[in-house]
C-alpha cells in the first residue's frame, strides 16, 4: 500500500524533487496561509490589526505614562494582609515559608503539574518581593519573601534527588494549613489576632482554602447521601444540594453574616470572617457533591458487584472500592471548583469584609487616591488572572497525568 | 429472596435486630433526620427568643404596608407610597429584565466568539482566545467594578454627553437612545404585523412538515418573508401618519428627557454579565463544535456545501446536542450572578429585598421569600431548557 501512496504517477522517473513554491514557505507562506487566505480573511485581518494596534498603543500609553501605580506600591501592605497588625506581619511571612517548603517538596517529588505550581509560586513571591522593595514595607520584608521563593527552589531540588513518600506530602499540606491557621490566629504566648482583622490577599486565600478543605468531607457525604438507598437520607441530601445550587452565593453570604447571629444564642459570638467561611463551605459542598456524584456514577457497576461478591460490607465497598476511584476522577473538576471559589471570594465585599477587592475599595476612598480606580481594579484583576490561569494550566497537566477519560 | 420477605430460614437462628439490614436502615434514617430536625429546631427556638426580645413576630402583613423608599428604576409603575410587596415585585422584574436581556446577548456573543475560536484566521482565533481567557479568569465582581466605577462613572457629565450617530448619548448617568412610540394609526399597523407573523409561522410549520414528506410548498420562504415584511410595510405606506415614531432624547443642562434610558448601573451590570457569561458560553460552543467528528465536515464539503452552510446545516445541529446541557447551567449562573447588582446599586430583587429586610425587621421572612423566587427562576429555566433539549437531542431507536 505504501508504494501506491508514495508513487506519483505524473512524475517521470528520475525527476528532481522540488521544494514548495516560495510563497508557500517561511513567513510569507505563514501569512498567506493564516491571515490572507481569502479576500474576506484579508479584510478581517487588516481591520483587526488596526483595532489591536490602537488598543495596545492606548493601553501602553496609559500604563507607562499616565497611570498612578503609586496607589499599589504605597498601599502594598494593605493589599497583601489588610489590617493585620504590622508588628505581627512576620507571622504571615512565616506561614508562607511553611507553604513554600511543602510546595517545593511536592514539586520535587511529583514533577509534572506540581512543578508548574512551584514555578508560579516562586515567580509570584519574587514579584511581591520586588513590589515590596518599591513600597514603604522596606527591603527587610522584600528579602524575607525572596528567601521564601529561594527556599521553594532549594527544597524542590533536594527532593527531586530523594523523593518523599506520597503520604508525607498529604500530611504536609494539612499540617501547613493548620500551622498557618494557628500562626495567624495566635494564642499560647503570641498575641491573638482575631480573624476579623485578617484582610487583603491573605483573607482571599484563607477563605478559599479553608472552604475547600472543610467542604470536602461534607461534599463527599452529600454525594453518597444522594445516591443512598434510604429515602429519607436521599431526600435530605438532594434537597440541600438543589436549594444551595439554586440560590445566589450572595444570598447565602447574607444569610450567614447578617441572619446567622439571629439564629444563635446571644452569648455565642462568631467572627464575621468565620461566618463567611461557613457560608462559603456550605455553598462549595453542594457543588463539590455534584462533582463527586459524577465520579461515583463513572465507577463501573462491575466494581461494586465484585466487591459484594467477595463479601465486603456497604461501608467497606464505598471506602475501599468506589471512593478511591471516584475521587481520583473528580480531581480536575474540583480544581475548577477551587478556581471559581477563589474568584467568588470577592463577593464577601458585599457583606463588607476586607479581602483584596474590599481593600481596593477602601484604598480608593482615601482622598489622595480618589481617581485611581482603574489602576486599583486592573491590579486586582491581574492578580486573579495570574492565580486562576496558572491553576487552570496546572490542572490541564494534572488531567493529562491522571489520564482522565483515557483509562 | 427469602430475606426480602423477612421470613427466617428454616433451621437458622432468627437474625438479631441489630444485624437486620432493614432495622439498621430505619435506625440510620431516624437518627439522621432526628439530628437535622434537632439542629434546625434549636436554631428556630433561638430565633424566636431573639425576635421575642426585639418584640418582633412572624407576620407577612408587612407585605401590604407602605414601603416609603424610592426605587431608581422600575419596569412597572412604582412610587414610595406603594407596598413592600409591590417593591419586591419591582425588584424581581428588574432581575428578570437584566437576566433575559443578558441571556439573549450572551448567547449571541458567545456563539460568535466560540466560532471565532475555531477560525482558520490566526488573528481572529487569537483575539477570541485572549478574550475568553481574560474574562473567564478574573472575578465577575472585579469586572463589574471596572465597568461601573472606572468606565461608566468616568464618562463626561450630562452637559458634555458623548454623541453617537442615531441620537445615542453616553454620559455619567447612562446610555440614552431613541424610543419607539406608537402613533395614531399604530393599531392597524400592529394588527398587520401580527397577521403577517401568524401567516409566516403557519407557512414555516406546514412547509417544513411537507418538505420532510417530500412535497415542499413552492417558494415557501419567499411567501413567508412577504407576509412577515410585506403586510406591515403595506400598512405603513397606506397609513395617514407614521404608525411608529422614534422619540429622540433631548439633552438639557443637567438632565436628559425623553427617549429610552439605560442607567449606568444597569448598563454596567448588563454589559458585565454578558461579557463574562459569553466567555464561558464560547468555550461551551467550541467544545460542542469540536465534538462533531471531522468526517461530518469533510463529507459536507465533499457534496459541495460552502463554509457557512457546513456550519449551519451540518455542524451546529449536531453540536447543539452537546451544547444545550452546559448552556443551561451558564444561563442559571447568569441569573444568579445578576444578584451582584447590589454592589453597584442597581435595584434588582436582592438589592430591594435587603432594604425591605432592614426596614421591616423581618429579615428571615424576606430572605426566605427571595431565595424561593430565585429557586423558582432556576427551576423554570431548567424546565424550559430541558424541553428544548428534548427537541434537539439525538433520537435513538
Amino acid at each position: 500500500m505504501t508504494d501506491v501512496l508514495s508513487t506519483r504517477p505524473m512524475d517521470p522517473p528520475g525527476a528532481p524533487r522540488l521544494p514548495p513554491p516560495r510563497e508557500e514557505r517561511g513567513i510569507v507562506g505563514w501569512l498567506r496561509h493564516n491571515l490572507f487566505r481569502t479576500w474576506r480573511d484579508s479584510i478581517v485581518s487588516v481591520v483587526l490589526l488596526v483595532i489591536i494596534g490602537l488598543v495596545v498603543v492606548q493601553l501602553l500609553e496609559w500604563a507607562l505614562l499616565s497611570a498612578r501605580w503609586g496607589v499599589i506600591t504605597q498601599n502594598l501592605r494593605l493589599f497583601l494582609i489588610g489590617l493585620y497588625p504590622a508588628d505581627e506581619a512576620w507571622r504571615v511571612w512565616l506561614s508562607l515559608t511553611v507553604v513554600s517548603v511543602v510546595a517545593g517538596a511536592q514539586a520535587g517529588t511529583r514533577g509534572g503539574y506540581s512543578r508548574t505550581i512551584a514555578v508560579w509560586l516562586i515567580a509570584g513571591q519574587l514579584t511581591v518581593a520586588i513590589l515590596a522593595l518599591l513600597s514603604p514595607m522596606g527591603p527587610l520584608v522584600a528579602a524575607a519573601i525572596a528567601a521564601n521563593a529561594g527556599l521553594t527552589l532549594v527544597v524542590q531540588l533536594a527532593t527531586a534527588k530523594r523523593p518523599l513518600p506520597g503520604r508525607v506530602l498529604t500530611i504536609g499540606w494539612l499540617v501547613s494549613l493548620v500551622a498557618t491557621l494557628v500562626l495567624l490566629h495566635g494564642g499560647a504566648g503570641i498575641p491573638v489576632v482575631r480573624p476579623d482583622a485578617w484582610g487583603g490577599l491573605l483573607l482571599t486565600f484563607m477563605l478559599a482554602s479553608v472552604s475547600i478543605v472543610l467542604s470536602f468531607p461534607l461534599g463527599v457525604a452529600l454525594a453518597l447521601g444522594r445516591r443512598s438507598r434510604l429515602p429519607a437520607i436521599r431526600l435530605l441530601a438532594t434537597a440541600f444540594i438543589e436549594i444551595v445550587r439554586g440560590v445566589p452565593l450572595v444570598s447565602i453570604l447574607y444569610l450567614s453574616s447578617i441572619l446567622l447571629p439571629l439564629f444563635l444564642p446571644g452569648d455565642l459570638r462568631i467572627d464575621q470572617v468565620v461566618r463567611a467561611m461557613g457560608g462559603m463551605t456550605l455553598f462549595t459542598a453542594a457543588y463539590l457533591a455534584e462533582n463527586v456524584r459524577g465520579g461515583l456514577q463513572a465507577v463501573p457497576r462491575g466494581q461494586v458487584e465484585a466487591a459484594q461478591a467477595i463479601g465486603l460490607s456497604g461501608v467497606q465497598i464505598d471506602r475501599f472500592i468506589v471512593l478511591p476511584q471516584a475521587l481520583r476522577m473528580t480531581i480536575p473538576a474540583n480544581v475548577g471548583l477551587f478556581i471559581s471559589l477563589l474568584k467568588d471570594t470577592t463577593l464577601v465585599v458585599i457583606v463588607s469584609l476586607l479581602e483584596i477587592l474590599g481593600i481596593g475599595r477602601a484604598v480608593l476612598a482615601q482622598a489622595e487616591w480618589l481617581g485611581a480606580s482603574f489602576e486599583v481594579y486592573a491590579f486586582i484583576a491581574i492578580v486573579f488572572f495570574v492565580l486562576s490561569y496558572s491553576m487552570a494550566h496546572a490542572s490541564y497537566r494534572l488531567e493529562a497525568a491522571l489520564g482522565v477519560g483515557r483509562r | 429472596m427469602t430475606e426480602a420477605t423477612g421470613r427466617p430460614h428454616p433451621g437458622h437462628a432468627r437474625v438479631p435486630p441489630w444485624r437486620d439490614t432493614r432495622v439498621r436502615a430505619l435506625a440510620l434514617q431516624v437518627l439522621v433526620v432526628g439530628g437535622v430536625l434537632l439542629v434546625l429546631g434549636a436554631l428556630l427556638a433561638n430565633l424566636l427568643t431573639e425576635m421575642g426580645e426585639r418584640r418582633l413576630t412572624f407576620d407577612l402583613g408587612f407585605l401590604r404596608t407602605t414601603a416609603g423608599f424610592e426605587i431608581g428604576e422600575h419596569v412597572i409603575e412604582y412610587s414610595p407610597r406603594d407596598s413592600y410587596g409591590h417593591a419586591l415585585l419591582v425588584g424581581a422584574l428588574n432581575t428578570l429584565l437584566v437576566a433575559v436581556l443578558g441571556v439573549i446577548l450572551a448567547t449571541i456573543l458567545g456563539l460568535i466568539v466560540g466560532v471565532a475560536r475555531l477560525s482558520g484566521n490566526w488573528l481572529v482565533n487569537r483575539v477570541a482566545f485572549v478574550y475568553v481567557e481574560l474574562f473567564r479568569n478574573t472575578p465577575l465582581l472585579v469586572q463589574l467594578f471596572i465597568l461601573y466605577f472606572a468606565v461608566f462613572l468616568q464618562l463626561p457629565p450630562v452637559r458634555d454627553s458623548i454623541t453617537l450617530p442615531g441620537s445615542v448619548y453616553l454620559n455619567q448617568r447612562g446610555v440614552f437612545m431613541p424610543r419607539p412610540v406608537t402613533g395614531e394609526s399604530a393599531d392597524a399597523f400592529l394588527l398587520a404585523l401580527g397577521v403577517g407573523a401568524v401567516i409566516a409561522l403557519v407557512l414555516w410549520v406546514v412547509g417544513s412538515r411537507r418538505a420532510a414528506a417530500g412535497r415542499p410548498i413552492p417558494h415557501a420562504t419567499l411567501l413567508g418573508l412577504l407576509a412577515l415584511v410585506g403586510l406591515p410595510a403595506l400598512a405603513w405606506l397606506i397609513a395617514p401618519t407614521a404608525p411608529i415614531v422614534l422619540e429622540d432624547p433631548v439633552v438639557g443642562r443637567f438632565n436628559i428627557t425623553g427617549g429610552l434610558t439605560f442607567s449606568s448601573a444597569f448598563s454596567a451590570l448588563l454589559l458585565g454579565l454578558v461579557l463574562y457569561t459569553a466567555a464561558f458560553i464560547a468555550e461551551v460552543v467550541r467544545g460542542g463544535i469540536q465534538a462533531v467528528s471531522t468526517g461530518q465536515r469533510e463529507a459536507a464539503r465533499a457534496i459541495g456545501l460552502r463554509d457557512g452552510q457546513v456550519l449551519r446545516l451540518v455542524v451546529l445541529p449536531q453540536a447543539l446536542r452537546v451544547i444545550v446541557p452546559p448552556l443551561t447551567s451558564q444561563y442559571l449562573n447568569l441569573a444568579k450572578n445578576s444578584s451582584l447588582a447590589i454592589a453597584i446599586g442597581y435595584p434588582d430583587l436582592f438589592n430591594v429585598s435587603t432594604t425591605v429586610a432592614n426596614q421591616t425587621g423581618q429579615p428571615v421572612a424576606v430572605i426566605a421569600f427571595v431565595m424561593l423566587i430565585y429557586l423558582i427562576m432556576s427551576l423554570v429555566t431548567s424546565l424550559v431548557m430541558n424541553l428544548y433539549n428534548r427537541t434537539v437531542r439525538l433520537r435513538e431507536r
